[in-house]
C-alpha cells in the first residue's frame, strides 16, 4: 500500500488532517501564550512589592 | 493520598510540573505510532477506500469531545456538592479544549460525509446533537466571561453544565433511537467491536494519543487558570491597599 496515494478523495483526507492538527496546534499555542501572559503579570505585581496572602503566611 | 490533598493549588502546581513531561512524551510517542499505523499499516476499506483514514481522527475527536463534557459535568458536581477549590478551575479549563475537539469532529465528519454520503451536512439526530454540544461549549465559555467573580461564574456554569449533560446520552444513542445517515456504534458495543483488528488497532492507538493530548492541554490550562486567579487576587489586594490611602488623602481638609 502506498501511503502517498490516497485515491480520488485525497483532498478530503488531507483537509481533515490539516484541520485537526491545525486546531490542536492552535490550542497548544493558546495555552503557552496564556501561561506566558499570566507569568508576566505575576512578575510585574511581585516587582511592585505585592505578595500573595499565602506567600506572606509561608514567610512568617 | 485523597483528592482533597490537591485542594491546595500550590501542591497541585507542583504535581503538574512532575507529571507533564511524562505525559507529553507519551502523547508524542502515541501520535507517532498511531499515525504510522493509520497510513502505513491500516488497509483501505472495501467500500470507502482511503477515506476510511478520516476515521482515525474523526472518531477519537468525537469520543474526546464527549469525555471532555463528562469531565466538566463531574467537575460541576465537585463545585456544587463538594465545593472542591479546583473543580471549577477544571471545568473552566476544559471548555475551550472540548469546543476545539467538537469543532474537529464536526469538520472531519463533514469532510468524510461529502464523498461517502454525497453531502457535507444533514439535520439528523447524531449530527444535530453534536452541533448542540458545540454550542453548549461556546455558551459556557461565554458565561464564564460575563461574570467578574470566578466563584459566582463557576457556580452558574456548573448548573448549566449539568443541564447540558442531558445531551450526552442523546448523542450516544441517537443512532439507535432514530433513523440517521450516521452509522451505528461499531467499537463500543455490548457484543464487541465490528471493525477488523487491522483498522481497530490504529483507531485505538490514535484514541489513546488524543486522550493523552487532552490531559496535557487540560493540566496546562488548569495551571494557567490557577495563575490567573493568583494575579486577580494580588490585583485586588493592591487595590484594597491603595483605596484607603486615597480616601485618607481626599478626606484631609484643604489648607
Amino acid at each position: 500500500m502506498d501511503p502517498f496515494d490516497l485515491g480520488p478523495h485525497a483532498g478530503f483526507i488531507v483537509a481533515s488532517y490539516i484541520v485537526t492538527f491545525g486546531t490542536m496546534a492552535a490550542l497548544i499555542v493558546w495555552v503557552l501564550v496564556d501561561r506566558a501572559r499570566q507569568l508576566a503579570a505575576l512578575k510585574e505585581l511581585e516587582e511592585q512589592g505585592i505578595a500573595r496572602a499565602s506567600a506572606r503566611r509561608d514567610k512568617s | 493520598m485523597a483528592i482533597w490533598d490537591y485542594a491546595n493549588p500550590t501542591r497541585f502546581l507542583r504535581l503538574v510540573e512532575i507529571i507533564l513531561p511524562w505525559l507529553i512524551a507519551a502523547c508524542a510517542a502515541a501520535f507517532a505510532v498511531g499515525l504510522y499505523k493509520s497510513f502505513f499499516m491500516a488497509p483501505e476499506d472495501y467500500q470507502q477506500g482511503d477515506t476510511v483514514r478520516i476515521m482515525f481522527i474523526h472518531v477519537p475527536a468525537a469520543w474526546l469531545a464527549m469525555m471532555c463534557y463528562s469531565i466538566m459535568a463531574i467537575s460541576s458536581l465537585g463545585t456544587l456538592v463538594w465545593k472542591h477549590p479546583l473543580a471549577d478551575v477544571s471545568a473552566k479549563a476544559a471548555a475551550p479544549i472540548g469546543a476545539a475537539l467538537t469543532f474537529t469532529c464536526l469538520v472531519t465528519g463533514a469532510l468524510w460525509g461529502k464523498p461517502m454520503w454525497g453531502t457535507y451536512w444533514v439535520w439528523d439526530a447524531r449530527l444535530t446533537s453534536v452541533l448542540v454540544l458545540f454550542i453548549m461549549y461556546l455558551g459556557l465559555m461565554a458565561l464564564w466571561r460575563t461574570m467578574e467573580d470566578p466563584i459566582k461564574a463557576g457556580k452558574a456554569a456548573a448548573i448549566l453544565t449539568l443541564v447540558g449533560a442531558l445531551n450526552l446520552p442523546i448523542i450516544k444513542f441517537s443512532v439507535d433511537w432514530w433513523n440517521t445517515l450516521h452509522q451505528p456504534a461499531s467499537v463500543i458495543r455490548l457484543d464487541g467491536p465490528t471493525i477488523h483488528p487491522d483498522m481497530l488497532v490504529p483507531l485505538l492507538v490514535m484514541a489513546l494519543a488524543f486522550t493523552l493530548l487532552f490531559f496535557v492541554l487540560h493540566l496546562m490550562a488548569m495551571r494557567n487558570e490557577v495563575l490567573r486567579r493568583r494575579v486577580r487576587a494580588m490585583r485586588m489586594r493592591a487595590a484594597s491597599v491603595a483605596a484607603p490611602a486615597t480616601a485618607r488623602a481626599t478626606a484631609q481638609p484643604a489648607e
